[in-house]
């Protein structure tokens, strides 16, 4: 028997998880252009990403997180990946890339990519804000709804067009509300904008 | 890679004993079926006879009140279910039982709930007992069944069930404690403890999954979850799991026997390991019960450390624990037991469980104590969370 056999994560999950890549040591010194906080201490993931920008590329990417192994292994994975990237590229980047990088993730792990991406996304927010740029991105990408499960907008409408026409039935589709259920408002909010485009009978 | 195993994880299930070992592969010989009169069958039911016994000394029992159930679970669902039946004195009466018990019987209570039948949950305190106050306050004479649990299995709070049940008796209840994570640890006996039935299993006794045990009160009412045979007195339908019961038997013979020397050496490992972790990692807070609590479990809180990444890095250096952190099962929600207490669910998520066993040795201490400090140290390093909220 071998830790190697026992291990619930890719290899590379577990490379990432003992050698983090481009951690945050210091938030002070890095002197980010951007940065950005996600996720909830209550659900046990929280992250904060900083980047520093030029040329309208990331040059660095940092970052901490409250989490569990598959949090920190993607966020150190999304870190890697993003450096050089351009900032459009970067907002755009999926947590399927990331988890496809790390050789996949189970299932139930998938909200810990997520917040990953999510938290950089806050980070180039961050940077357009605070230089007076617009944020030509936003429009373009899912937003989370579910901040426990990583449930987005787009998911819901999925859920939605697929028959889950309840405030239950999007629960039982997503798993979104089903933690603190803090997003209940929003996701309701969202499903009567979906009543609205595709009508309350939709099926 | 690391080449040393360490298992602190006794309390999710436990290795087989060598001896039990023994007996459980010489009794695969006894094939026959204990219910048939043959030589076969009768040889098979010696062996499962002489396993009562020993499960009913443990348990300061008589044989005949000891039950013999596919494990844990099904003893606490065969009892808690019993209420339901027609014939259960004050059918639909309420059941009370703890936030703190294991799901087995929390959900089967929500079960029984939607079937009509009152249910109270009783709270606990931030060391893990039942708020007796409360307790007071929800018997009455509807009250059917009182099921408190022996010993909590996260945490290790040792309830008073003597004083629970003698409280319930008044009031003309029947009451349940599952045992399962104290039999064989502290002393347990059905007539100190005044209880009506009682539930323990036989893997967390250094035996073979897959089998328990059910002390049920000679006049107790109850009724079978399992229907279609007459084996157990017809109160548990299904071939009688003859190996497993006498490796259960052997189990228990060894646990009564090793009982008071155990209970002192696990205890002096944990207080070594909780003395340890106090001085060589800050920040951090036991869990449970100061002195009613089982002696070899040890739930330690991290602050800003999350219990999965504290769990993993522990077994890439062999040692084997368990966590209060949701992230761990899949769920996202922190252990039931430690909201129960009122810890928040940022610190339930940095939980970890230590529960040792009659294998763990003060060595294996010595490692855990020589490993987790950096661990902790490594994972805060990265963690959103700073030192100095920690300690605000």
């Amino acid at each position: 028997m071998s830790t190697k056999m026992q291990w619930v994560y890719t290899e590379k999950v577990k490379d990432h998880f003992v050698n983090p890549r481009n951690v945050l040591d210091d938030e002070d010194s890095f002197g980010a252009d951007g940065t950005g906080m996600v996720g909830s201490m209550a659900c046990g993931d929280q992250m904060l990403v900083a980047i520093k920008v030029r040329d309208g590329k990331i040059a660095e990417c940092r970052w901490k997180t409250y989490g569990c192994a598959s949090a920190i292994a993607s966020t150190s994975m999304m870190s890697e990946m993003v450096t050089g990237m351009s900032l459009e590229a970067a907002y755009h980047i999926t947590p399927k890339q990331i988890t496809e990088a790390l050789g996949g993730l189970p299932e139930h792990k998938f909200h810990c990519s997520v917040l990953g991406d999510k938290g950089l996304r806050a980070a180039i927010d961050d940077y357009l804000e605070k230089n007076g740029l617009e944020n030509p991105f936003t429009k373009s990408v899912a937003n989370i709804v579910c901040e426990c499960v990583g449930v987005t907008d787009q998911a819901i409408e999925a859920a939605f067009k697929a028959g889950a026409v309840s405030y239950e039935a999007i629960q039982t589709a997503t798993g979104a509300g089903t933690v603190c259920g803090k997003c209940r408002e929003k996701t309701e909010a969202i499903l009567e904008e979906m009543e609205h485009l595709y009508g309350k009978n939709h099926e | 890679m690391n080449s040393r195993f360490v298992y602190f994880d006794n309390n999710a299930t436990t290795p087989l004993d060598p001896d039990v070992r023994e007996r459980f592969i010489q009794a695969l010989d006894l094939y026959g079926n204990p219910s048939s009169m043959h030589m076969f069958g009768r040889q098979a039911h010696e062996g499962v006879e002489w396993a009562r016994g020993e499960v009913a000394r443990l348990l300061g029992s008589l044989p005949e009140e000891i039950l013999f159930t596919g494990g844990g679970s099904e003893s606490n669902n065969t009892v808690l279910k019993s209420v339901l039946h027609p014939d259960f004195p004050r059918r639909k009466g309420k059941v009370i039982t703890t936030a703190v018990e294991h799901p087995c019987i929390l959900e089967t209570a929500a079960f029984l709930k939607r079937f009509g039948v009152p249910v109270a949950i009783l709270p606990v305190d931030s060391e893990g007992k039942i708020d007796m106050n409360r307790y007071v306050d929800e018997l009455d004479d509807s009250v059917a069944l009182v099921s408190v649990m022996l010993a909590n299995n996260e945490i290790g709070t040792i309830q008073d069930i003597a004083d629970i049940a003698k409280l319930a008796k008044q009031h003309g209840a029947y009451v349940h404690t599952d045992a399962v994570q104290g039999v064989g640890k502290i002393p347990v006996d059905v007539e100190e403890l005044q209880v009506d039935y009682l539930t323990a299993s036989a893997h967390k006794l250094y035996a073979p999954k897959g089998v328990g045990a059910l002390y049920r009160r000679k006049g107790a009412p109850l009724f079978p979850l399992i229907h279609g045979g007459h084996q157990e007195k017809g109160l548990r339908a299904g071939t009688i799991n003859g190996p497993s019961i006498i490796a259960f038997g052997c189990a228990a013979e060894k646990a009564g026997s090793l009982l008071d020397e155990e209970y002192i050496r696990l205890l002096r490992l944990r207080t070594k390991m909780r003395d340890g972790i106090l001085a060589s990692v800050p920040d951090v807070m036991i869990n449970g019960h100061p002195e009613d609590v089982l002696p070899g479990t040890l739930d330690v809180s991290f602050f800003a450390a999350e219990g999965e990444s504290i769990l993993l890095s522990l077994d890439i250096e062999g040692i084997a624990v368990s966590t209060g952190s949701a992230c761990a099962t899949g769920s996202l929600e922190p252990s039931h037991v430690l909201m129960a207490t009122g810890m928040d669910a940022e610190l339930a998520h940095g939980s970890i469980r230590f529960s040792l066993g009659r294998f763990n040795t003060e060595e294996e201490v010595d490692y855990l104590l020589e490993k987790l400090p950096p661990i902790i140290e490594r994972i805060r390093k990265m963690s959103t969370i700073s030192r100095k909220e920690v300690h605000q």
